[in-house]
């Protein structure tokens, strides 16, 4: 049993501070210590996106990284971006258009592209499926999360130039 | 009304805030423990003694259990009886469950099954098909045979005769949600178990075998899966009667969800088809003589794989008529996880046999495939019928036209002339296109599955609780479900409410599965409003003095005679008139019958239709390729929901030209998988979506008296990918002068070794 240590973490706005064991995962911090379960445990190997969050500024699969990697970092899940009373462009957006089915990979999904539209606000369909590439999505074929990704990104857009 | 609008998933809302709760995400009470499998390392031999004792010294671990410690059946077969939950005196795959650790975590769980020592003599395993022929390796005694006309005298008959070969591979499910399943202790030896299953009423049944209790004692919730694409038919048995016999054994709640390694070693995938075929054909490219044998690989243990190779063989049709037709189906026992459910059951597989002969015919005969297609048409509706195969006729065939109008919108034809103008302009790069029709049955070819119960609740503030016996694995059963509930009632949506499915609410359901999920469903609960319906419509023709029919219910309100009531109003009122608000509701689909081992009968209800135009490209110094281009057109009845329908079109040929193209199942020399991780199991990505994807839904409605005439979605459109791969073919045949003869799935490597096969001289 290896020596525990003291980690700190920001999670959507709120601080956590506990006691892990190195080997301890993001993920099962989030799930199963702090009881966030919007992110997703899929594949375990940072390959599907299930469990992507974003880590001071970047999305990150929190299933291969360790939560003392993230010691001291600000860490926003899918529950910090909106809730049913208050959605983000994006989740309104993955609702209207269709964006889903089974909603496995949702979070994954609408956590990453907060962070592709912030990278480049104004994506070609080529660049989001670039963007995109890292999230494994097994029921709608895409097409309909391309088209909610677009149809947020013109209503934020829209929302932006209105305000200034 | 609500029924046909293109609304959202109904809990979308959920989905896209991560407040939907899968059987992971659901809060554990204190105590909870967990579980892991330990799992054989040999694929074939006699179990000898297992040294377990470091598994029991690891940290956390609470008990370990071997088949001798289970107290009453050991079995989670979905009818055979011939899946033990733990192996008992032989093991028969790598990766098949040998004992069981009940740890405090799931890591300690997982960490501590490593640690086994067990000691197999091996045997001989039996792996590939050839093998299992060798060894006579199979269930049933022997081959099935259906068949129509003469298909020996029409072979010597014919001016052309054609044979070849067709191997396809298998497919991982992949649902993003793995296998899962949680169980509580109630009193008494009662247990609740909440599943990630597409079958309840099967877990309840395995579960109360596992602890010697009565049905009754179990009971059994799913209110969603994190998809299920029939990996989730039967293969969640073990989970869930694994959590049941600890549950008894500890006394304390009981979790277990497999790792995604875990999940895909030890279950099922879609069966893996050989298919041999002898063609006879005229010069104008019309079939007059097929014979056909389809080999596949059942795996260890039989579970689902009688009605799939049996709709394998129901398929092997698709839309042609073949009047010289014999089908003869093998299905061999392997030491390979057991083949189990797969979106489309058999019949994708049948189905791609049939699409292969037809374009080998028009390769060798120079023609446009679509041509040789279109000759070999079963005849219209309107026209005279013709039977399958099997002896159903077909009275709904709408192929012809609906092809039509797709070659049309897809500009098929320039598109053709397109293509070979630039593979004759370009050595390297080939295009090349394919347009494929489906035809597939629907109904349970086990007839007495088409069936389904509901039950309706109507509360005195006119709210309405529903549940029936289908689950939600994200094709949007639920939103369908209510709208028609909504329909029923002329109420608003959001006066709708379903909960998770749940054996004590509706009991015997068969599982959401043959696409039949809605159809059923769909017909038991409207049976139900109705009953409901005509209560309170009695109640207010005598109150107001008009005939019940005349009681109108619409936009919330509801209108006898002179009076107008809101539905809540009339609620309250039929409460307070001491009128029962709730009721159940029954179906059983008509009309259908069938004798399996004859292959005679009616085993569909109906058939649904579509088609899709594949275009792709193919570095043919690599063999890498990509989709270009597809346009579907998809026959979806009058759709209760064209959005949901339009996603299930979309997902399906994705998922369709995964399996055909980069979804490869590797197994080694001793019959380990090598694919079991995302990493080397391709599953399509956001770029590998066609470039351009155009995607409708035919315009008309099911001639079978269905719910409101609209067709099951399912698993159809899976087929359409399909033209993928006769469209990576087409563009082979580009590279040289014979026949590619390309397999599935058309990998890059595949494809290479098809262009050299065309190449030759």
């Amino acid at each position: 049993m290896s020596k525990k240590m003291h980690i700190k973490l920001n999670v959507n706005g709120k601080d956590e501070e506990f006691l892990a064991e190195p080997r301890e995962l993001l993920i099962y911090t989030l799930r199963e210590r702090l009881n966030i379960t919007g992110p997703h445990i899929g594949c375990e190997t940072s390959h599907c996106g299930a469990c992507t969050v974003t880590i001071d500024g970047k999305s990150v699969k929190s299933c291969t990284m360790f939560a003392a990697q993230a010691d001291g970092a600000e860490i926003t899940t899918i529950e910090g971006i909106g809730n049913p009373d208050d959605l983000h462009p994006l989740q309104t957006a993955f609702k209207e258009h269709h964006g889903l089915q089974c909603g496995y990979c949702t979070p994954g999904m609408i956590t990453r592209a907060t962070k592709l539209l912030e990278e480049n606000p104004t994506p070609t369909e080529e660049e989001i499926r670039f963007g995109m590439a890292g999230n494994i999505c097994r029921c709608t074929g895409y097409q309909n999360i391309i088209k909610s990704i677009q149809a947020a990104a013109a209503e934020m857009n829209a929302a932006k130039e209105a305000a200034e | 009304m609500s029924v046909a609008k293109p609304l959202p998933h109904d809990a979308a809302h959920l989905h896209v805030t991560g407040a939907a709760r899968y059987v992971d995400d659901i809060p554990t009470p204190a105590g909870t423990l967990h579980l892991a499998f330990g799992m054989s390392t040999a694929a074939c031999g006699t179990l000898n003694n297992m040294d377990l004792d470091a598994v029991r010294a690891a940290p956390g671990v609470v008990a370990v259990l071997t088949a001798p410690d289970l107290p009453f059946d050991n079995d989670v077969s979905p009818s055979a009886h011939d899946e033990p939950l733990l192996a008992t005196d032989a093991v028969h795959y790598v990766g098949q469950p040998v004992f069981l650790v009940i740890a405090e975590t799931h890591l300690q769980a997982r960490f501590a099954a490593r640690l086994g020592k067990i000691d197999i003599t091996e045997t001989k395993p039996v792996f590939t098909i050839e093998d299992a022929l060798a060894a006579n390796a199979r269930f049933e005694d022997g081959p099935r045979i259906y068949a129509q006309g003469d298909a020996a005298s029409a072979l010597d008959a014919a001016e052309n005769t054609l044979s070849g070969s067709l191997d396809i591979g298998g497919q991982e499910h992949f649902y993003l949600e793995g296998q899962a399943a949680l169980v509580q202790p109630g009193e008494n030896g009662d247990m609740h178990v909440i599943s990630s299953t597409q079958h309840p009423t099967e877990i309840q049944h395995k579960v109360a075998e596992a602890i010697g209790q009565p049905m009754h004692a179990v009971r059994v919730e799913t209110r969603r899966m994190g998809g299920g694409f029939g990996g989730k038919e039967s293969q969640g048995n073990a989970l869930a009667v694994a959590c049941a016999v600890a549950v008894r054994l500890t006394g304390q709640p009981c979790k277990m969800r497999y790792d995604r390694d875990d999940d895909m070693i030890i279950t099922g995938k879609r069966h893996d088809f050989r298919i041999d075929y002898d063609i006879g054909f005229d010069e104008e490219g019309h079939i007059t003589a097929l014979d056909v044998r389809q080999y596949t690989r059942c795996g260890w243990a039989l579970d689902l794989s009688l009605p799939v190779a049996d709709r394998a063989m129901l398929h092997a049709d698709n839309g042609y008529w073949l009047p010289n037709i014999r089908i003869e189906s093998h299905r061999l026992r392997t030491n390979t996880q057991s083949a189990t459910a797969f979106r489309g059951f058999g019949g994708p597989q049948g189905m791609l046999g049939m699409e292969r002969i037809v374009d080998h015919v028009a390769a060798e005969l120079g023609l446009d495939p679509l041509v040789v297609r279109q000759r070999n048409f079963y005849a219209s509706s309107g026209q005279e019928i013709q039977t399958t195969p099997y002896g159903q006729p077909v009275e709904d065939f709408i192929l012809d036209d609906l092809v039509a109008q797709l070659a049309k919108t897809s500009d098929y034809d320039a598109r053709r002339a397109a293509v070979a103008e630039w593979n004759a302009a370009n050595p390297v790069l080939k295009k090349g296109i394919a347009l494929t029709p489906v035809k597939f049955g629907i109904s349970f070819t086990l007839t007495h599955l088409n069936q389904a119960g509901a039950l309706v609740h109507v509360y005195s503030d006119g709210s309405i609780h529903l549940n029936h016996g289908g689950t939600e694995m994200g094709q949007g059963l639920f939103q369908k479900i209510a709208q028609v509930a909504a329909s029923r009632f002329g109420v608003a949506l959001d006066a709708i409410k379903i909960t998770a499915t749940d054996t004590a609410k509706v009991p015997n359901t068969s599982a959401t599965a043959a696409s039949s999920g809605s159809d059923l469903n769909g017909m038991a609960v409207k049976a139900a409003c109705d009953t409901l319906r005509d209560r309170m419509a009695e109640h207010l023709a005598q109150l107001h003095q008009c005939h019940p029919d005349a009681v109108v219910f619409a936009e919330g309100r509801v209108q006898a005679g002179e009076a107008d009531y809101s539905f809540a109003e009339v609620a309250a009122m039929a409460h307070q008139a001491r009128i029962s608000l709730s009721a159940t509701g029954f179906y059983k689909t008509p009309d259908i019958q069938w004798d399996r081992i004859k292959g005679h009968g009616r085993p569909f209800f109906y058939f649904a239709y579509g088609a899709a135009v594949t275009e792709v490209v193919v570095d043919t110094l690599t063999g890498e390729n990509r989709i270009l281009r597809a346009d579907v057109l998809h026959d979806a009845g009058a759709s209760l929901n064209p959005a949901l329908d339009i996603g299930q079109v979309e997902g399906g040929y994705v998922q369709g030209a995964g399996w055909l193209t980069t979804e490869e199942l590797v197994w080694d020399d001793a019959g380990r998988l090598r694919t079991h991780a995302p990493s080397t199991y391709k599953i399509p990505a956001c770029g590998d979506r066609p470039d351009i994807f155009n995607v409708s839904l035919w315009d008309g409605e099911n001639r079978a008296d269905t719910i409101y005439k609209s067709k099951a979605v399912g698993e159809p459109p899976l087929m359409l990918g399909i033209s993928a791969l006769l469209a990576l073919s087409d563009a082979v045949s580009a590279c040289g002068p014979n026949y590619p003869d390309l397999h599935a799935p058309a990998t890059a490597e595949s494809v290479l070794a098809s262009v050299h096969k065309a190449q030759d001289a």
